[in-house]
């Protein structure tokens, strides 16, 4: 299985908790590769259960907004779950003032967002 | 109304390129940490300008490298002014859907205007649509912070 650029992957149990390397989501070309990370887990990797734990990210722009929409859809899609935890006060400002914390699934914490799959 | 009075101005003509404006982003961010402005606005000034540098650029100049993005920035002693012009044919902010609304929350794209909205504590369009003026005062609470949810 090829290594992610953008992102690290650990399974604990049956779910896959992936992590963001860069502190900051910003650069275009980096949002790109970002994804088209996040579809390959679930479009090659074929990964049922995805949490997105944000403890790293202290920025992301609307476009990486954008990518996390998308890789919702495909989760969707695939009949898979999607949950995002760990995301720091004035991410989730952006997350409120957008609407997209009633889209996605946002817990606090890791343990809390694993035990409610 | 008379001018505030600005201790800091600086002005930066980049090319259409993706990440071409990191250095005039990072020159406002560094003199707001200088400054000793808190962590909270400079986050809300750092993320409204990389979404009108990257709507200039992307968007108003559609990537020509033949078009330039002016980026006016002018400190004073609790206000941040910012001025981000293309040279593209401009746009209507107001056509731009809500993607709030329900139909529109799964769209990927159309988030950009709306966040520079909520973060600063102003931000005017010309007419014709390619130049956005924002201003940030520091301390003051983002729109978003009024809202109910």
């Amino acid at each position: 299985m090829a290594e992610y650029q953008r992102l690290t992957v650990n399974e604990v149990g049956d779910v896959s908790v992936v992590r963001f390397r860069d502190q900051k989501i910003i650069d275009n070309l980096n949002i790109q590769e970002l994804g088209r990370e996040l579809a390959r887990l679930v479009e090659v990797d074929q990964r049922g259960k995805l949490l997105l734990n944000f403890s790293a990210v202290e920025f992301l722009s609307s476009a990486a907004l954008g990518k996390l929409i998308t890789l919702d859809k495909k989760v969707k899609a695939a009949g898979g779950v999607l949950k995002l935890c760990r995301i720091q006060p004035e991410i989730y400002e952006v997350f409120a003032i957008t609407k997209l914390n009633r889209l996605f699934d946002i817990k606090e914490d890791e343990s809390d967002a694993l035990a409610s799959f | 109304m008379s001018e505030p009075a600005w201790i800091w101005r600086s002005e930066h003509v980049i090319p259409s390129q993706p990440g071409a404006g990191c250095d005039a982003i990072h020159e406002v961010l560094e003199k707001l940490g200088n400054s000793n402005w808190d962590d909270s606005d400079i986050f809300s000034v750092q993320l409204a300008m990389e979404e009108a540098v990257v709507n200039a650029v992307k968007h108003g100049n559609r990537l020509d490298d033949r078009k330039m993005v002016r980026i006016n920035s002018h400190l004073a002693k609790d206000l941040i002014r910012i001025e981000i012009s293309d040279e593209g044919s401009g746009f209507d902010p107001e056509s731009i859907p809500d993607p709030t609304e329900e139909c529109h929350r799964d769209a990927p794209g159309g988030r950009g205007v709306m966040l520079m909205r909520n973060f600063m504590s102003s931000i005017t369009f010309n007419a014709a649509g390619n130049q956005v003026l924002m201003e940030k005062r520091r301390g003051e609470p983002g729109r978003s912070s009024s809202c109910t949810e």
